[in-house]
């Protein structure tokens, strides 16, 4: 994995601290690591430069200023600068005033073109329109067929009067698909188009043509995020030969940083209009410009990793959780099983961690975690009793000894799972106190969550929590110190960019997160 | 309490006591490995074993050998602007600060990421520094020509193996979405066909609507028999009968394709790693093809990284060639992962897929 850019300007900046304000020089060599950053994310070279101009510009002010912390002041411009240029205007589709409204798709073959209209028609007949979905798409063997498909999953009518496989010619099944749609009485027409590259002019020339017969409202070019490159070349010529209106980001869901976005918007200058983000009709979302900053940049992104769990633990199991944390119930073993397993549906442990801002100078560690030992810690939980789950306070030797035999561990190994166990249920018994979230202050910082208000207190009581972590168990003690000297020295201001890494500098309370977290992890 | 700060509350919980169990059993050193019952059931339902009847008219695919030369003119001119763009460049008068920017720059848009791309520059500054000051214009394409050889490697063994003593070899192809499995599978069935095997190919993507009807077509085409599951069913079952299928019928080779999953989705990577596993029961798997679109750019590389984790890939399939993409992450890929690309994709025809020659690769792209 490549470190992020906050890490990449900690080491540039590390040199430099006891200086009083930055050189030219000293800005060059910082601009240099973000145009590396950039260029790992994907960002095309044409784009790269320009935003690394407007970069540098405002990183000298900013030198000039004598800020603090110059460090944290840039990585806040970029990413400033990359919400800018990502943002603009995002708007919803066109709608015509005489429908029908007609939206055209095209891209690059595998973009996921026929994919995304059935998403599309799902999402406009939830809002009341009555989409057709119409195959132009010939070429492709049985693309057709998967448009049926899609139409019949998302309930939706399809016009489909060619056969496909190289049969039939997509500028008169668009032709027909306007007089079908206004006598059928559908208000939107999704009209799927072969996947193409720019280069084959016999194609682009049908593509206009096809665009000519569909006099579409909006046509949105469907963009891979996992593309490189290419993309601006790509963009630039569907742009010249065809035209679009909006972009589509799709396959989101990977883990690709997604400069593309940032390229095709800075050449094309033309609105990112929604994000698909998983193989369900249902996923595809309006595009977040300050969530794409973040991520090109390999930043941790905390909403991500809030949307990702919330996909991945049922609603029914929230609601429930919920509850008990409301009521102040006891959060039981069960409880941290099934969590457990909806974490494994996350991804990869490492992964995860990796999300939550300031984790990035422990990259390496997280690397070593292995999602195996999810398992055993599963495990040991399956290996005891409902009544042992439910209160583990009945716990006693012998017990231990069997659930250690079951899991085929070792009793050493359930009284380590017991005792932090117990630890994470007083934090949820506080948590549901509405003393918002002891030795995890970072989270009533959070962005987005309406949290703000909790920063103070979570604070104090951070650093509160951090003295008094030390055990009277000698031998407990011992583990915890030798897990503290394990973590990286973490107070230092690699942390301290680690969270402006998430781009809310300003946000003091989150700054505890990261620091707290090493701590228990250690 | 607002219901989303539960829920991100619960998960970071849950998050950090698991990481600091995981990481105190670590420390403890003693955690012995529980692995997970695998018993990978093999579904004993009869399953509808559709061989397609072999349509009036087989078309007869054209060779193997040559391909990547008949297909070299395209391969060029996806390639040139790299090629000819760096020839022009090194063949300048002086060679300054500004021109090995227009270089480097030259390389990064083919996607060959920041490494490789030093390190390549730092190969021609040393090959034009014994040239000196005199250069001639043979020499140049020369320095380039070892320069970019030395990256595709040409030392690898780039054999694909289909064929096995006493069983059909079995061949996997695996990838993201919309990289082109299907399409490649296809092709890669007429490329044997061309080379007179006989051929059963397996429609083990029983997610996508329609995949399997596009993998029938291709196999119609060529005469080659699709074994298919219904829709939604275990990919693992439908591979596990093609294999049967291939056995029985005593085929050379058999092809399985699989769903396109991204390789964040550990779930789905678990079912790529069961279709393997449960393939195994039967035959070993000969060859695990990675398709990589030519225009990914660098999460080609965690792409890569991951599926060998999981499945252990043997070769690496490039599609899309054929546009203006380069497909330059294959250079950090065949790297660090010491996988070669074995097959190249090259156009929308179903003859366009061509065994990967890196010599003739370097020399359609030096020539132009």
């Amino acid at each position: 994995m490549f470190a992020n850019l906050s890490d990449r300007l900690a080491g540039t900046f590390k040199g430099l601290r006891g200086k009083g304000r930055l050189s030219e020089a000293d800005v060059d060599a910082t601009v240099l690591e973000i145009r590396t950053a950039l260029l790992e994310a994907d960002v095309a070279v044409p784009v790269v430069r320009a935003f690394t101009a407007v970069v540098k510009e405002r990183a000298l002010a900013a030198a000039a200023s004598g800020a603090l912390n110059p460090a944290q002041q840039i990585v806040k411009i970029v990413h400033e600068e990359l919400v800018a240029v990502l943002g603009g205007e995002a708007r919803p589709l066109r709608l015509a005033k005489q429908p029908p409204t007609v939206i055209v798709l095209a891209g690059l073959q595998g973009a996921g073109k026929t994919t995304l209209a059935g998403k599309l028609a799902l999402q406009l007949r939830g809002q009341g329109h009555a989409p057709l979905l119409v195959a132009a798409d010939l070429q492709r063997p049985n693309a057709v067929d998967q448009l049926r498909v899609m139409a019949e999953r998302a309930g939706v009518a399809i016009f489909a009067p060619e056969p496909g496989n190289g049969v039939g010619d997509p500028v008169q099944v668009t032709k027909d698909a306007r007089a079908y749609a206004l006598q059928k009485q559908h208000d939107v027409v999704i009209v799927d188009t072969a996947g193409r590259l720019a280069i084959d002019a016999e194609l682009m020339q049908q593509l206009r043509e096809v665009k000519a017969a569909a006099q579409p409202d909006d046509t949105l070019f469907v963009v891979d995020a996992m593309i490189g490159q290419d993309a601006v070349r790509t963009a630039e010529e569907f742009m010249q030969a065809v035209g679009f209106d909006g972009i589509v980001l799709t396959k989101l869901d990977g883990d690709a940083r997604g400069g593309a976005a940032l390229s095709v918007k800075g050449v094309t200058g033309k609105p990112i209009m929604f994000a698909s983000v998983g193989e369900k009709l249902t996923d595809f979302e309006v595009f977040h410009p300050d969530r794409m900053a973040s991520r090109i940049l390999d930043m941790g992104d905390m909403l991500t990793l809030i949307e990702q769990a919330e996909r991945a633990f049922d609603a029914e199991q929230t609601e429930r959780m919920a509850k008990k944390v409301a009521k102040g119930e006891d959060f039981t073993l069960d409880d941290f099983l099934e969590q457990m397993q909806a974490v494994k549906k996350m991804g990869s442990l490492g992964k995860i961690l990796g999300m939550l801002p300031g984790m990035g100078d422990m990259k390496a560690q997280l690397d070593q975690v292995d999602d195996r030992d999810l398992d055993r810690v599963a495990a040991i939980i399956q290996s005891m009793t409902p009544g042992e789950r439910a209160d583990p306070k009945i716990l006693n030797g012998s017990r231990r000894l069997r659930i250690a035999k079951g899991a085929g561990t070792t009793v050493t190994e359930v009284n380590g799972l017991v005792d932090r166990f117990a630890q994470a249920q007083k934090m949820m018994k506080q948590m549901g106190k509405g003393g918002g979230m002891p030795g995890m202050p970072g989270m009533g910082g959070m962005p987005g969550m309406g949290g703000g208000s909790k920063k103070s207190k979570g604070k104090s009581q951070g650093s509160a929590k951090a003295k008094k972590g030390r055990s009277g168990n000698p031998a407990k003690r011992a583990d915890q110190e030798s897990g503290v000297a394990m973590a990286p020295a973490s107070a230092g201001p690699g942390s301290m960019l680690g969270m402006g890494a998430g781009g809310r500098v300003e946000d003091a309370a989150s700054l505890e997160l990261p620091d707290e977290l090493k701590r228990l992890l250690g | 309490m607002d219901s989303a700060l539960v829920y991100a509350a619960i998960a970071v919980a849950v998050i950090l006591t698991l990481a600091i169990s995981v990481v105190a059993l670590r420390r403890r050193g003693g955690a012995q490995a529980i692995e997970p019952a695998a018993s990978a059931a093999l579904t004993a339902e009869t399953r509808e074993v559709e061989t397609s009847a072999i349509v009036l008219e087989l078309e007869v695919p054209e060779p193997a050998a040559g391909r990547l030369h008949r297909l070299r003119t395209r391969l060029a001119r996806s390639n040139s602007a790299i090629g000819q763009g760096l020839l022009a460049l090194l063949s300048r008068d002086t060679i300054d600060t500004a021109t090995w920017d227009e270089i480097e720059e030259t390389l990064l848009l083919a996607d060959l990421g920041v490494g490789p791309t030093n390190e390549i520059i730092e190969r021609l500054r040393t090959a034009l520094r014994v040239e000196g000051g005199a250069r001639s214009a043979d020499a140049v394409k020369e320095a380039l020509r070892e320069a970019l050889l030395a990256l595709v490697d040409p030392g690898m063994n780039r054999e694909l193996v289909t064929a096995a003593p006493n069983r059909p070899a079995v061949v996997m192809i695996v990838g993201v979405n919309g990289t082109g499995k299907t399409t490649t599978t296809g092709k890669l069935a007429r490329l044997l066909v061309a080379e007179g095997r006989s051929v059963v190919l397996g429609a083990a993507d029983t997610f996508r609507a329609a995949a399997a009807e596009q993998l029938q077509t291709w196999g119609d085409r060529v005469g080659a028999v699709v074994v298919r599951g219904p829709e939604g069913g275990d990919p693992a079952a439908v591979a596990f009968d093609a294999v049967s299928a291939g056995v029985r019928d005593g085929a050379d080779t058999v092809v399985i394709d699989t769903a396109g999953r991204l390789h964040t989705k550990t779930g789905l990577m678990d079912e790529l790693d069961k279709v393997k596993r449960v393939i195994e029961k039967q035959s070993q798997v000969d060859e695990v093809l990675l398709v990589l679109d030519a225009t990914t750019g660098q999460n080609g590389l965690v792409q890569a990284r991951v599926f060998a984790e999981s499945v252990n890939v043997t070769g690496i399939v490039l599609t899309k060639l054929d546009g203006t993409a380069r497909g330059g992450i294959v250079i950090a890929v065949q790297r660090e992962l010491g996988v070669p690309v074995k097959l190249v994709g090259l156009g929308e025809g179903p003859d366009d897929l061509a065994p990967f020659d890196p010599v003739e690769f370097v020399d359609a792209l030096v020539a132009g």
